[in-house]
């Protein structure tokens, strides 16, 4: 059974390196800040063997955005969720791209970008996926009107 | 005259017409009434007769073929085939010859106008050349020419040119891919086919298919075989079939060369197809199933239709069951593989035939059976030879492991 | 020698992209140095449509992203719905489903065999055979719900009805004849020396290319990566059962088209325990409402979908329809590598490689 990671179990796994970086603590979920998230996934993937991605979305809270990534470790059988919060004046929201860690980021942020308008910086190909290049809005977006 | 009155049928009919004297022995019926000062008159009327007889016999030919693969290969996987039209749907080919007739003729703007109308006229028209010279019976054949297995070769080549212009002109990438892969395959493919006929020459003594047909005591596909599998498999490459079928490929290039024909062009190019699967089918029966020779209880016409039928199938029967060849496997299994084996038969057969020139009886059974060792021998050790060369790496069976708990 | 280079789109109409996918791709003479896959031809906003219908509406939408495995698609969106809300399911119910799951992947193995094996250029002659034993199983499946393909078989709490007394001999009876099938199969394709040569040592996927490109399902376990989540993460009753999970030894296409012949064993396996260990019993639990209301939260639950890890993130504000709803869909996710694998493959490969990813339009554009 994979055992999904609680929040102060990520917290144990973190405050060694990266205590100052954590910004929230869920139940089953760890907030971090924006800044310097890359080293924070680069920890999690080469150190503690965190090395599936298996998902990267986003949820649009109204007031901010918010980026989830779910991490799977292969080797432990564990996962966790951890998350960033990003655009709080719902404009020009920006992220740091994880595809330099991970490659299987690289459609998802696209997809990201596409439909909830959460720019990645890094990216190497960062160009609407789904809906064509002169579409104008993010459909996800809570205050999308079609 | 000339040779031509050689054909029986042809002086069968110029003889009812002409009150010509040498013909007066040929007549069953007397209603001849053309002078002999105007023979040429009866002269062209059969001529065009036979030409007429010819080009539609050749044309129903590939409707009752186009209606036999798809019932074949309907069994082969497991449905039934057209079924609708007709008594088992035998009008299913006729009511798509009418439907494609009526379809939009589409020319491509980027198209090259004349090379892209020329293009399928190409493909059809020499294979229509093919049908007269190839003996159907002791007697039916409308003319047997002396250099027939030379002219046989250089007919069947004549289509890579078609396909390359129906690629060039159509200004499309799909189709230039086609054209261009179809000129590097048919090319290669013409000289293990052109040496394995070689085989069928020396042991005939003979370039006539008359010649070749009357040679064969024992029937050419076991007294060669090496010779026969080598001329079936470049034949199959020369024919675009199946699985030698990548200029049209339709899983990668949706129609190859065709792709932007249209309408009555994109007939022509499906009729010279089928017309040279028919073609070809009947050089097979004649180099290799020795014509229309067997047990005389039955005529020899019934012998050769049954033949032709039966490698027909064996066309179709390819095409339902292989996957297809890359591009390099082709080229590579021409070069390495066809290409000597068809070198290793013509020698093997020149210096038997050059130790018995007239070989007989058990001389013929004895070069059979040569003839089979080296089939087996040469064969076993290409395959091991051409296996690796094929994909670059040796292929093997595989299994899977399973997760350990 | 190099010639000019030739960009050429393939696709979104197009004979084997399996749909409306679109590759661009560069040549040089006949071998690839470029192919960037452009998607979006079948997008229909299915996230966006959830977040205004209610959870059980949604199980319509999941029918229509995998649309040869909406069973699968049902089972990963009911659990995250069950997760959510905290429902415990019904007994049967949860053994229906996962006899529907595994009849399910079947059923898309087949597909995916069949299509690749036409890819490869064989007329249609495998792929019709598979299509037969596939058309068996959405008869079975018609049985169960009244649908063939569009499902919608799942409630939260289980299926919305039990199966029909007619449905168990009649899948007894294909359990008895699929394993002859797959021989017969196997004999026409397995030791092919032409397929063989075609799919042998082409696109070859390295284990730690695979992982970090987040490929899953059969494509990781094809390079030798024993991650199977029915057996690392059992949900419903898979711990009950036991079964092996088939790896690949150097993850090529054969491996690749090797992995799904034999998970179709293990499928039907699957489907025999699960048939020794059903019991009669209600199929949803009682005490679910009409309109389900999960406490705000959220819930990820991945499962092993027949092309790889699929799992819905359902966010809840408390209300009766989600308040996000996104898709993990493999299909899109193992396509990352598709440009990496076909470089410097010829023009015939690609298709091939493309087809032994086994991806479904439906399930990358939603």
């Amino acid at each position: 059974m994979t055992k999904v990671l609680t929040g102060s179990d990520i917290e144990d796994i973190l405050s060694s390196k990266f205590m100052n970086q954590i910004e929230f603590i869920g139940d089953d979920y760890v907030q971090i800040i924006n800044n310097d998230s890359l080293d924070v996934f680069n920890y999690l993937k080469i150190d503690q063997k965190y090395d599936l991605l298996s998902s990267v979305t986003s949820v649009d809270r109204i007031s901010h955005f918010e980026v989830v990534y779910h991490l799977t470790s292969l080797q432990k059988n564990e996962s966790m969720v951890v998350k960033i919060k990003c655009g709080e004046d719902r404009i020009n929201p920006n992220l740091k791209s994880v595809v330099s860690v991970w490659r299987g980021a690289e459609l998802q942020e696209r997809e990201i970008y596409d439909l909830m308008g959460i720019m990645f910086e890094g990216h190497p190909n960062m160009k609407r996926l789904l809906l064509w290049e002169n579409f104008e809005g993010h459909p996800l977006r809570k205050d999308f009107v079609s | 005259m000339g040779p031509i009155r050689d054909s029986f049928i042809f002086e069968f009919l110029y003889c009812h017409l002409s009150l010509e004297a040498s013909c007066s022995s040929v007549r069953i019926i007397n209603i001849a009434f053309i002078p002999e000062s105007l023979s040429w008159i009866s002269f062209s009327l059969t001529a065009f007769f036979w030409i007429f007889v010819f080009v539609n016999a050749a044309l129903i030919g590939v409707l009752a073929l186009i209606w036999g693969e798809r019932r074949l290969i309907g069994k082969f996987q497991a449905r039934l085939g057209p079924n609708r039209w007709g008594p088992l749907g035998l009008f299913t080919p006729v009511a798509d010859a009418i439907k494609v007739m009526f379809k939009e003729d589409i020319e491509p703007t980027l198209s090259d106008k004349l090379i892209y109308v020329l293009a399928p006229i190409l493909m059809v028209v020499p294979v229509f050349m093919i049908f007269p010279i190839i003996p159907y019976g002791t007697k039916t054949f409308l003319t047997n020419i002396s250099v027939g297995v030379v002219f046989v070769l250089a007919i069947t080549s004549i289509n890579s040119l078609s396909v390359l212009m129906a690629g060039w002109a159509s200004g499309n990438r799909f189709a230039i891919i086609g054209g261009i892969r179809a000129v590097a395959m048919l090319l290669s493919y013409e000289i293990p086919m052109g040496i394995s006929a070689a085989g069928v020459v020396i042991v005939a003594g003979s370039l006539s298919l008359s010649g070749v047909v009357n040679s064969q005591v024992i029937p050419n596909a076991i007294f060669q075989p090496l010779g026969f599998i080598t001329f079936l498999i470049a034949s199959t490459a020369e024919l675009n079939r199946s699985p030698f079928d990548i200029t049209e490929a339709e899983s990668e290039l949706v129609a190859g060369y065709m792709t932007d024909y249209s309408s009555m062009k994109f007939g022509l190019f499906y009729l010279g197809e089928f017309m040279a699967t028919i073609a070809s089918s009947a050089i097979i029966v004649t180099f290799y199933f020795s014509g229309w020779r067997g047990p005389s209880f039955i005529p020899s016409e019934i012998w050769f239709l049954t033949k032709w039928i039966g490698v027909i199938a064996i066309f179709i029967w390819f095409r339902a069951t292989f996957p297809r060849l890359r591009i390099d496997q082709i080229m590579s299994l021409a070069w390495k593989g066809l290409f000597e084996l068809s070198l290793i038969n013509v020698l093997v057969l020149a210096l038997m035939i050059a130790i018995w020139p007239d070989p007989t009886g058990i001389q013929l059974l004895i070069m059979t059976v040569i003839n089979w060792i080296v089939f087996l021998v040469s064969v076993y050790i290409f395959g091991k030879i051409l296996s690796p060369n094929l994909t670059g790496n040796k292929i093997k069976k595989r299994s899977v492991i399973y997760g350990l708990d | 020698m190099s010639t000019e280079l030739v960009t050429m789109n393939i696709g979104p109409i197009h004979p084997s992209t399996h749909g409306v996918f679109r590759m661009r791709v560069t040549f040089d003479g006949e071998t690839i140095i470029d192919a960037e896959p452009i998607i979006g031809y079948l997008h229909r906003g299915s996230e966006k449509l959830a977040e205004e219908r209610t959870y059980t509406q949604v199980v319509t939408l999941t029918d229509r992203m995998d649309y040869t495995a909406s069973m699968t698609n049902n089972q990963a969106y009911i659990l995250s719905v069950e997760k959510l809300s905290g429902i415990t399911p019904s007994e049967r119910g949860v053994w229906l489903r996962m006899i529907a799951a595994e009849l399910q992947r079947i059923a898309a193995h087949s597909v995916a065999i069949g299509f690749l094996i036409n890819d490869l250029g064989a007329w249609h002659t495998p792929l019709l055979y598979l299509l037969r034993e596939r058309e068996k199983i959405l008869e079975l499946f018609e049985m169960m719900c009244g649908a063939r393909i569009t499902n919608s078989y799942l409630r939260p709490g289980g299926v919305f009805m039990d199966a029909p007394d007619e449905f168990w001999p009649s899948l007894n009876r294909f359990l008895d004849e699929m394993p002859n099938r797959l021989d017969d199969i196997e004999n026409l394709l397995t030791d092919n020396e032409i397929i063989l040569a075609r799919t042998q040592n082409v696109a070859i996927l390295d284990k730690n290319d695979a992982i970090n490109a987040s490929i899953t399902g059969p494509m990781l376990r094809a390079s030798g990566i024993d991650w199977d989540l029915r057996h690392r993460n059992p949900y419903d009753y898979y711990e009950k059962i036991s079964f092996r999970r088939p790896l690949g030894t150097v993850g090529d296409n054969n491996d690749r088209y090797l992995i799904r012949l034999h998970e179709i064993r293990e499928s039907l396996k699957i489907v025999e325990q699960c048939l020794d260990l059903i019991e009669p019993g209600p199929v949803q639990p009682e005490e679910v409402p009409f309109l389900v209301r999960p406490p705000i939260g959220e819930s990820y639950v991945p499962i092993e979908a027949p092309k790889g890890e699929l799992g819905f993130y359902l966010v809840s504000d408390g209300g009766i329809s989600p308040f996000r709803c996104h898709v993990r869909a493999p299909s899109l996710i193992n396509l990352t590598l598709l440009r990496d694998m076909v470089i410097g493959y010829k023009i015939a490969d690609l298709f091939v490689t493309f087809g032994s990813i086994d991806v479904n339009m439906g399930e990358v554009d939603r």
